[in-house]
């Protein structure tokens, strides 16, 4: 006796099926995409060209881009960011990785309810501490230092770092822990040894995750500094006017803003998918 | 043990060194560096452009800008200077915040200036709105009133004259009778956009020219008062009507573009807007650009407002007589002609001082300097309102309360634009909603 197999020669309602998600998956992405697509394109315009009735037919010019670089430091911003993004994910992973192992390993009846105050910390908007914290910044001198927003970026982003760890930590095998233990192991050698290769690609994706959150932060860091450690998106903001015709400048100064980001997600997008999926199938 | 295998710990400490390392500027000690915020109109941009000018006169000095959007501007200047953070020597402010913060003694006093800087070739109404009790707290940068610009060949196609005081009630005729005459052509463009500093900008000029006041002199608001519901009947039917598709969306920016495109018959914005409007890389309608004084309807009083934009030095900065050095030149007539001599004329910063306005170059380069220069001379600030009112500003009242009032009420008013409510309901909630502000800010009980 044998069975039919739909699974081995799809019909052709089976092929019309995938052709039909593909074009979906297509039309997703492109609406995903089309913002950026336009910013990209405006940055190319003349100012009045990018106020004038939507087009995607016009004579490129890059006079933006020129009038961008002609008016402010663009180095100096983008120092700036790929310092403090990367050093408060730095600092945060530091943090993280021993509080996540020590919630997915050595869990107590409170873990779940620390956990969930962690998140909560979250739901506060920040202009609601805004005062206290530009304060406390005044008078340890932290205010316009890369060192102070790196601190407000870590204690920002801690929460969702700790929480995408400890998912990843809890799904790997204690028995491997355990068979380094008996191998006579502390637990700083489990961590280094044992842990951190084994879950490398979800670290890794936590990583990402949250340099990308660092990058786009606006409020903080607008209001926390004025010049030295201003990053790209106190760039990008000095580009908007009340007063005079600037979406073109304004979308070269974004595209420059969100290049550097763009390239590094594209490079890494294998491993940020394998590290958000990570323990997904078992 | 090997480096190999400590890598991740490595790498974190390496990114945290690398990235938390001290900003060590190799300053030389005997230089000053002030910290300048300010924002990005076309005005500031020149003034930013010519750092090097001022750091050549004055070596001892360097220039930091910080340039950033009005509103982000206004937010991180208010929490800086409240706190006394002292992140900033220079700021860039308008003549809504310096007597409000002069008041609150945030701002330093400027009561010895150098005797060649010239204070009295400011003009009055401009210098009077930057003091208090007759010290100057901020020095006027540039400064703007508001006029009508029109398309002459239009007018001259229907057959109208423009006397030299309009009225509303005339515009609302030519705007119905040029509306649509041309293909995407409005009959009028006025500021829809809601915003203290935007659509009701203009909204309290066109109420105080019907007779209207914000606060009688008790300070109750008289949103529900009859020139009130005239006045916004009026601009809803006006713009309603005759004005640009999605009218209420369109602030400053929008209506410039809309104009420079040859897409509006008229427009009653800033005469800030001229320079740009005649120039023809700009403005596809400098040639047959018109100008005349704002309408008017009851009264002359209020028809027309004034703004300023000025620099001034927080009482929290540490760098005073750097910053004062900075701000007297960035004011001063040399600068105007510098600005001149390396921009163009038509490009100096207009409305603050009288000698701009004898300068024949500067004549001879912007025909409507004569015109800026009598609506800010025309435009009281202390007297605005057909009835007398507790406040001063033409187009703002100077309470820190405006801010979120003006905008609450400019919503209010743009819903009754876009036809979600009617005039009437939409003055009752801006009513009610100003009362309780008034109250909770102590106004009365």
């Amino acid at each position: 006796m044998s069975t039919p197999n739909s699974y081995a020669a799809p019909g052709g309602s089976g092929r019309f099926k995938r052709l039909l998600l593909a074009l979906l998956a297509w039309a997703v992405a492109l609406v995903i995409f089309f913002p950026i697509l336009w910013m990209v394109l405006t940055g190319f315009k003349t100012e009045t060209a990018a106020i004038a009735d939507p087009s995607f037919i016009f004579s490129p010019t890059l006079e933006s881009y020129q009038a961008v670089q002609a008016r402010s430091g663009y180095a100096r911003f983008a120092l700036n960011s790929v310092a403090v993004a990367f050093g408060s994910t730095a600092l945060a992973l530091l943090i993280a990785i021993p509080s996540a192992y020590a919630m997915a390993f050595l869990p107590t009846r409170r873990t779940k309810g620390t956990l969930l105050w962690m998140l909560s910390t979250k739901m506060l908007p920040p202009v609601g501490v805004l005062v206290p914290i530009y304060l406390i910044f005044r008078d340890v001198g932290l205010l316009d230092t890369r060192t102070g927003l790196i601190l407000v970026y870590t204690l920002m982003n801690l929460p969702i770092v700790v929480w995408m760890l400890y998912t990843f930590f809890k799904d790997m095998p204690r028995d491997i822990l355990e068979a380094g233990r008996m191998d006579g192991a502390s637990t700083l050698q489990e961590v280094v040894y044992l842990l951190l290769p084994l879950t490398l690609p979800g670290i890794a994706s936590t990583g990402l995750l949250s340099v990308i959150l660092s990058w786009n932060e606006a409020f903080w860091s607008l209001n926390l500094t004025s010049s030295k450690a201003a990053p790209l998106t106190a760039y990008i903001a000095s580009f908007s006017s009340p007063e005079g015709l600037f979406w073109a400048k304004l979308s070269a100064a974004s595209t420059m803003a969100i290049a550097p980001i763009l390239i590094l997600g594209w490079m890494t997008q294998k491993q940020m998918v394998r590290g958000l999926t990570f323990g997904a199938v078992k | 043990m090997r480096f190999a295998h400590h890598w991740p710990l490595c790498a974190l400490a390496a990114g945290i060194a690398l990235a938390g390392q001290a900003q060590a500027q190799s300053q030389d000690q005997s230089q000053t560096e002030i910290t300048v915020a300010t924002v990005n109109n076309n005005d500031m941009v020149i003034m930013q452009s010519l750092t090097d000018a001022f750091e050549s006169e004055h070596p001892d000095i360097t220039l930091d800008w910080v340039v950033l959007e009005e509103n982000v501007l206004r937010q991180r200047m208010t929490t800086d200077i409240a706190t006394g953070g002292g992140q900033f020597d220079v700021m860039t402010i308008g003549a809504y915040e310096a007597p409000i913060w002069a008041e609150r003694e945030w701002l330093a006093p400027l009561d010895d200036l150098p005797s060649d800087y010239d204070i009295d070739d400011l003009l009055g109404s401009v210098r009077d709105g930057l003091s208090l009790n007759g010290t100057p707290f901020a020095l006027p940068f540039y400064a703007e009133s508001s006029m009508m610009y029109f398309r002459k060949d239009l007018f001259e196609q229907a057959g109208i004259e423009m006397p030299d005081q309009p009225t509303w009630d005339q515009v609302h005729d030519w705007a119905e009778q040029l509306h649509g005459s041309e293909e995407g052509l409005a009959g009028i463009c006025l500021r829809g956009k809601p915003g203290w500093g935007e659509n009701m900008a203009f909204v309290t000029t066109l109420v105080n020219t019907y007779g209207g006041r914000w606060f009688d002199e008790e300070w109750q608001p008289e949103l529900t008062s009859e020139p009130w519901q005239n006045a916004i009947e009026f601009y809803v039917d006006l713009l309603g009507n005759y004005g640009p598709p999605g009218a209420s969306s369109n602030g400053f920016n929008e209506n410039l573009a809309l104009f420079a495109r040859g897409n509006c018959a008229m427009w009653v914005d800033a005469t800030s807007a001229a320079g740009k409007l005649y120039d023809p890389d700009e403005s596809s309608v400098a040639d047959n650009l018109g100008f005349a004084p704002a309408p008017v309807a009851e009264t002359p009083k209020g028809s027309h407002w004034l703004w300023t934009w000025a620099l001034a030095i927080p009482a929290s900065s540490e760098k005073k007589d750097a910053a004062k050095e900075f701000i007297t030149w960035a004011t001063s007539k040399e600068y105007i002609e510098l600005v001149g001599d390396t921009e163009g004329w038509t490009s100096v910063p207009p409305g603050t001082r009288e000698s701009t306005y004898a300068n024949e170059q500067y004549q001879d380069a912007a025909p409507f300097a004569d015109f800026v220069l009598q609506a800010i001379q025309d435009a009281d600030p202390t007297d605005s309102t057909l009835e007398p009112n507790p406040y001063t500003g033409v187009q703002i009242v100077n309470i820190p309360e405006f801010q979120s009032i003006g905008t609450q009420v400019g919503q209010s008013i743009a819903a009754a634009l876009t036809g979600d409510t009617s005039v009437e309901q939409a003055l009752d909630s801006a009513q009610r909603a100003t009362e309780r502000t008034m109250q909770r800010a102590g106004y009365y009980d």
